[in-house]
């Protein structure tokens, strides 16, 4: 289990080695990559600026991932989100679960994503072309979405 | 009591944070978003739609009624937009 909060970029395949280094016992990894979109409601973007709350951010996705944990027979996971100024392309968040088998590892993956978008403390501001920027509204789905994981998943997964 | 405020919110109030005295008789984070609107134009644009506000105290979210007797920390701040 491991959070990291950072400005600087990421390597996936770096980042999967060495979350599953040296270990048999998992069979299944799951790997979910968001990125910088280079259009928002149609209008070509300059930048993306992540706003994060330190401390707060780091221990929500603490207890995202915990619960994560409580829900799933997970033998390995991380969590990996940006802050600061992305240009389209590039890599915003990473999260990685690990099972012995993937029915686990892919619900658990989607579990974090949808909780992390919901509670993790960080704000968007796009900046088009011209320089105007735009804090990115709450999308009213990302709330619903937690909703399909009411009673969902077991340790026996 | 040190509050800090972040994306359009710390915009239209001008600054990310700030310690403030605030009185017995503000007992809940509805109370000090009604308090902290009185305070000036600023703070009134910030929090013109409370529906739009979210709250943290001690770093962990609260609903509007939460007390804040004995925090340490209040954050307000919009909906989250992460991931």
């Amino acid at each position: 289990m491991a959070v990291r909060v950072q400005a600087e970029d990421f390597d996936v395949g770096r980042e999967t080695s060495a979350l599953t280094a040296g270990r048999t016992d998992i069979g299944a990894i799951v790997t979910f990559t968001g990125t910088v979109r280079g259009e928002a409601k149609g209008r070509p973007l300059a930048s993306m600026t992540l706003e994060h709350y330190p401390g707060m951010t780091e221990a929500e996705l603490e207890r995202v991932e915990a619960e994560a944990h409580a829900r799933w027979p997970l033998d390995a996971s991380l969590i990996i989100h940006r802050y600061g100024e992305l240009k389209p392309g590039d890599n915003i968040v990473l999260v990685i679960a690990a099972s012995r088998h993937r029915h686990a590892a892919f619900e658990a993956a989607a579990y974090l994503m949808d909780y992390l978008k919901s509670r993790a403390p960080f704000w968007k501001k796009e900046t088009a072309l011209d320089g105007t920027g735009h804090w990115v509204d709450a999308r009213e789905t990302d709330e619903a979405a937690l909703a399909r994981w009411e009673g969902f998943g077991t340790r026996d997964a | 009591m040190k509050l800090l405020y972040f994306a359009w919110i710390r915009e239209r109030i001008g600054r990310g944070g700030e310690t403030l005295e605030v009185p017995a008789e503000v007992a809940t984070i509805a109370d000090l978003l009604a308090w902290l609107k009185a305070r000036g134009p600023e703070y009134g644009e910030a929090f013109a739609r409370p529906d739009l506000v979210r709250a943290a105290i001690n770093q962990t979210h609260v609903k509007a009624d939460a007390p804040i007797a004995g925090a340490r920390e209040i954050a307000f701040f919009p909906p989250v937009t992460g991931g």
